[in-house]
């Protein structure tokens, strides 16, 4: 295919370099400095998708990031990229493009089918159709996302690898056109570090495609020397290609810099992209301003564009997107547009203004050019199919609202538009500012600054060349000085330009039509969504009112575009139809991102292996050697059964439980969290954090301890040893270790500085092996020989330091089975020495390594709670039957004492720890299920209670399960009912939670 | 994200190292078991939220591992001033309303 549109080489293409890429398979070429949109209109490419409602053939309408129709699909297989608009992807050598919405193609869409019925699918169509029955709602969603298209993810792993970078500077500016240059250069020469971003492929803004001349040069030429002049800089970061997305608190900013995406999927040059986490001193915001289109019927017909876009294409691309173009405008500014073409080579039909005398002096130069002026006329409607045929102009009164003269047929095939320009103030919105309506400009500028920051330039709502410059010059001095930086003076003479004179614009934000609103042609306000004036006004008669509300009924601006053309118009007509002011109503609130942030940017390197922490013990590689299954509690992996060859998970449980039992085994107990307390107020403290008390513990001595929280709710328990006086050992669960530190350093800083207690983290300095069962005495003889191990002398709940397999150890006779067990710390790198020499000595007893699936039935058949997992932050010591821990006599009201008083917390009826046993002894009642008392009841059930914990015994020979129930401890031998979601029922038993050993003589062995 | 500056260590962080642990200032009963059940619950369960000037603790959970106070603007984020348990803030909701 010829390029039929290229004039040849662009301020900045070069048409001598030519590049192929593919647009929906078909081969088709563009020039070096054309992103894909100038490429495909080169080629005459116009129908580019399909709207997202009504299946509407859709063109490309702008050159940056507020096109809303361009939305392409680049690239396949693992690295294809969804829903990146047109205008903003830099075309490379075998780029592949495809159009995301169409289907089956965009030339042949079935789904245009819906467009004639365009009146059956209003705004708020969603809601109304959808809500009922929810059932179904799966089957439409279906149908919708294939109708509307809109992209699809890889399903692969991305190849590719992100980084993100922490940057602090001084300045940062937002925009690197006119008035971000110059405030860049200032604030680098007062000696800031000045970071400066632009989301483009490179610097320059509005100069890209300009014709001023500034400083005697031609305003491209100037630029080269700006830019030039700023990489000089050794105190500036230049980042292209990097679009702020985000301005977070305290001067935050997320700036997304893509660094091989326009260099092809398959360049590989480091990182794709980089996430920049910027903390600013001073921010400068010269994020510039979008052109307003003007809504008038149909104007979504392929070959609507933006003014200012098409003098983007011509100027700085080289390419004339059609022959013969209608200017409509309601200002002077888009007057160059019509210079532009008519210097293309190209005829411009005519140059139709809202305004009655229009007499600026760009109007001038346009009739000095023999083109005809239609002034006080509209375009009311364009008319074509899949390209615009002509435009029907009207004349119309003087306040635009309503047409008062005869309705002309004008051939064109190019109709551009310009309402105007509303300032991007969506990065300081994030900051909480919020957009004022300011009707000299005819638009919002940025609401009071909230962060260190100004807007300058067009972002602020100043349109003159010379403005720019002057505002950004002097925003760069300022801000510089404000970070310590220089003193405001400027450095540099502002630099010079023509000035031309211009005439007010007109606030024209709704075309009027020779129909009225509603029965005129669809008058588009967001082309993505397809919302139409219409649509608006429906909603309000509807009844809605607030922006946000109308926002969110009609999904006004909520596409990948985010409204960035249409919202302007959309609350103004709003306004109207309120009969508002436009500053009455408002605007809806601009939220991070600006534009579309890819995943992998956010995740960066936090991914597969690096996704978090992994914590191993010490005798981890042991365990892997073994062929053990791990699972993840908190960051550790912590080994969770150990299948012999052919085993199953069950078949090895059992095989562990019942050697425990029977002889003995050994676990890595290592995770558990371990926090070292000394001081002369230790003691005193630790009582006032568990429910018992320690100010008798002697050395050589533990106790099990149960900790609240002030509510009187159970948080975590552990065994408590004295090492010496002032001296303890304090045990957490794993998973609560971080947080009982921080508990515990809680209460001492802020409620009792006056203590002196002191603690410290010892988790990782031990490692623990846990051996348990009746044959553990005769196994820690074998490699311990400096300790008297006998049972009077060695008892429960004593700790002793001695040595194991030559390495100092600390031996506590504790248990969470209920056998005979000794938990042995060495430090953690003798931990696996240790670990082997046991495993060695306990092999004429056959020790068996048990993993945490083990570690977890044993303790059940004891009715040992895991907190955590048989409490949820609402039970107290009394609900889990264990009033004997709590000490309510001591001198001081420990932490949670009082609310075990509180009217609820005595309350009958509260959910109470019992065992259950199921009727059908091999049926294990999965974890977590609801307890009924009568399972004939009508369905909702009355659920009283929950399984908490639930596994096949081998030593008891059938399941076990750990439950609370309402009421739990006066309902022994009672039959409850736990109900499935497959329909199926189990009935169990109400038993004592201890299954096994209950007298607790098991541990006596001698 | 936030900007903090821990008093202990004397330098400002990012809020990824820090965990918020709720309102400033909020002193144990020393008798709880004389309290009703309402007044401990006042104690217990009630917060204030201030549209405004709030003193809040945090705790440098990967720094220095210490608490201490923040006054923070909840409208606007801004901190106003961090400073040591035991101290009284700079700045309260009467003397912002008095500046104002």
């Amino acid at each position: 295919m010829k390029a039929v549109n290229r004039l040849g080489s662009g301020a900045r293409t070069d048409s001598a370099k030519t590049i192929n890429f593919t647009y929906n398979g078909k081969p088709l070429q563009g020039v070096a400095g054309d992103t894909l949109a100038s490429a495909l209109l080169a080629n005459g490419v116009n129908l580019v998708g399909r709207s997202f409602k009504y299946s509407r053939p859709r063109g490309i309408v702008g050159h940056g990031a507020e096109e809303p129709n361009a939305i392409m699909q680049i690239g396949s297989g693992a690295g294809t990229v969804p829903n990146l608009k047109a205008t903003q992807v830099e075309l490379y050598e075998g780029l592949e493009a495809a159009s995301v919405n169409g289907w089956p193609s965009v030339n042949f869409d079935l789904m245009a089918i819906t467009g004639w019925f365009g009146r059956l699918m209003p705004p708020g169509f969603y809601y109304k159709t959808f809500m009922y029955p929810a059932k179904l709602w799966m089957t439409y969603e279906h149908f919708i996302r294939k109708a509307a298209g809109l992209g699809s993810s890889p399903v692969q792993n991305d190849p590719d690898s992100y980084d993100k970078l922490n940057q602090h500077c001084d300045v940062l500016v937002i925009g690197a056109g006119p008035a971000g240059l110059t405030a860049a250069r200032e604030a680098a020469r007062a000696g800031a570090r000045v970071i400066i971003a632009d989301e483009q492929s490179e610097f320059g803004g509005s100069l890209l495609a300009s014709t001023d001349i500034i400083d005697g040069l031609p305003a491209t030429e100037w630029l080269d020397a700006i830019v030039a002049e700023l990489q000089g800089f050794a105190n500036v970061q230049t980042l292209p290609r990097s679009t702020a997305f985000g301005y977070y608190d305290h001067n935050f900013v997320g700036i997304l810099e893509r660094r091989s995406d326009h260099l092809g999927l398959t360049a590989k040059t480091g990182a794709r992209q980089r996430l920049h986490r910027v903390r600013a001193k001073q921010v400068v915001l010269a994020a510039g301003a979008f052109e307003r289109p003007l809504v008038f019927a149909h104007n979504d017909i392929p070959g609507v564009m933006q003014a200012s876009s098409v003098s983007t294409y011509v100027n700085r691309y080289g390419v004339a997107p059609g022959n013969d173009l209608l200017l409509f405008t309601t200002n002077d500014n888009a007057y160059q547009t019509a210079i532009d073409w008519h210097n293309a080579g190209r005829t411009v039909v005519a140059v139709v203004d809202s305004r009655l005398n229009p007499t600026g002096e760009r109007v001038a130069a346009v009739t000095a050019l023999g083109i005809q002026v239609m002034a006080g006329h509209g375009v009311i409607e364009a008319q074509g199919g899949k390209r615009v045929k002509r435009a029907l102009v009207a004349q119309l009164n003087a306040e635009g609202t309503q047409v008062i003269g005869p309705v002309t047929k004008i051939a064109c095939d190019l109709i551009a538009s310009s309402g105007g320009w509303s300032p991007a103030v969506h990065l300081s919105s994030h900051t909480g500012a919020k957009p004022q309506w300011d009707a000299s400009i005819v638009g919002f500028r940025p609401g009071k600054s909230q962060q260190q920051e100004r807007s300058v330039g067009a972002c602020g709502g100043t349109y003159t060349l010379r403005g720019c410059f002057e505002e950004g010059a002097s925003a760069g001095a300022q801000a510089a000085m404000l970070a310590g930086f220089g003193d405001d003076s400027l450095m540099f003479p502002v630099p010079e330009v023509l000035d031309i004179q211009e005439q007010p614009q007109q606030a024209l934000f709704l075309v009027p039509h020779t129909k009225s609103t509603s029965r005129a042609p669809s008058q588009f306000v967001d082309l993505q969504l397809d919302v139409s004036a219409s649509g608006i006004e429906l909603a309000v008669r509807e009844g809605l009112e607030s922006v946000e509300h109308i926002k969110r009924y009609t999904a006004m601006g909520f596409g990948t575009d985010q409204g960035k053309l249409g919202n302007i118009n959309g609350m103004a007509i709003l306004a109207n139809a309120l009969g508002q002011s436009i500053a009455e109503t408002g605007t809806t609130i601009f939220r991070p991102s600006y534009t579309p942030t890819t995943f992998g940017a956010i995740a960066g390197r936090d991914v597969g292996e690096l996704f978090d922490a992994e914590r191993y013990t010490a005798v981890h590689r042991w365990h892997v050697e073994q062929g053990a299954m791990f699972e993840d509690v908190g960051q550790w992996k912590r080994p969770w059964y150990f299948p012999k060859q052919g085993e199953t998970m069950q078949e090895a449980v059992d095989r562990e439980c019942l050697a425990v039992r029977s002889s003995v085994g050994i676990l890595d107990a290592s995770t558990l969290g371990k926090i070292d307390i000394q001081g002369p107020d230790a003691a005193e403290f630790i009582t006032r954090m568990y429910t018992n008390s320690y100010l008798k513990l002697a050395p050589g001595k533990c106790r099990y301890g149960v900790m609240l929280k002030e509510d009187g709710m159970i948080f975590d328990d552990g065994v408590c040893a004295c090492l010496a006086e002032n001296h303890y050992l304090m045990f957490t669960t794993t998973g609560g270790a971080a947080a009982v530190m921080a508990w515990l350093e809680l209460w001492k800083q802020t409620e009792w500085p006056d203590l002196q207690v002191y603690f410290t983290s010892v988790t990782d300095h031990w490692s623990t092996a846990t051996i348990t069962g009746p044959n553990a005495r005769k196994v820690l003889a074998k490699v311990c020989d400096d300790l008297d191990l006998s049972a009077d002398s060695f008892q429960f709940m004593d700790w002793r330091e001695g040595t194991v397999a030559g390495a100092k150890a600390r031996v506590f006779r504790i248990s969470f089975t209920g056998e005979l067990s000794y938990e042995i710390n060495v430090p953690a790198h003798y931990g696996r020495h240790v670990w082997e020499a046991l495993m060695e000595a306990g092999e004429e007893f056959d020790i068996t390594a048990y993993g945490t699936e083990s570690m977890h039935v044993l303790r059940a058949e004891k009715g040992f709670i895991i907190v955590g997992q048989d409490t949820d932050g609402s039970m107290t010591p009394a609900d889990m039957n264990m009033d004997w821990v709590v000490n309510k006599n001591k001198a001081f009201s420990f932490i949670g004492k009082r609310s075990l008083e509180r009217s609820d917390s005595v309350r009958e009826n509260r959910k109470q720890l019992v065992g259950l046993k199921t009727l059908d002894g091999a049926e294990v009642i999965p974890e977590g299920s609801q307890i009924v008392f009568d399972s004939k009841q009508q369905i909702p059930m009355s659920m009283q209670g929950h399984v908490t914990s639930s596994y096949y015994s081998a030593n008891m020979g059938h399941s076990i399960a750990l439950a609370v129930v309402k009421g739990g401890h006066s309902r022994l031998g009672q039959t409850v009912y736990c109900p499935l979601a497959n329909g199926r029922t189990i009935a169990a038993e109400i038993v004592s939670s201890v299954f096994y050993d209950p007298q607790g003589e098991r541990q006596h062995v001698e | 994200m936030l900007l903090i500056h821990c008093p202990h260590c004397r330098e400002d962080r990012e809020e990824e190292e820090f965990h918020y642990s709720g309102e400033a200032h909020i002193v144990r009963p020393l008798e709880p078991e004389n309290l009703s059940d309402e007044e401990w619950g006042d104690y217990l369960f009630f917060r204030k939220n201030p549209r405004g000037i709030h003193h809040e603790m945090w705790h440098h959970t990967a720094g220095c591992g210490r608490y201490f106070y923040a006054t923070r603007n909840t409208v606007s984020y801004q901190i106003l001033e961090t400073y040591m348990v035991g101290e009284k803030p700079q700045h309260t909701a009467d003397s912002a309303g008095a500046s104002q």
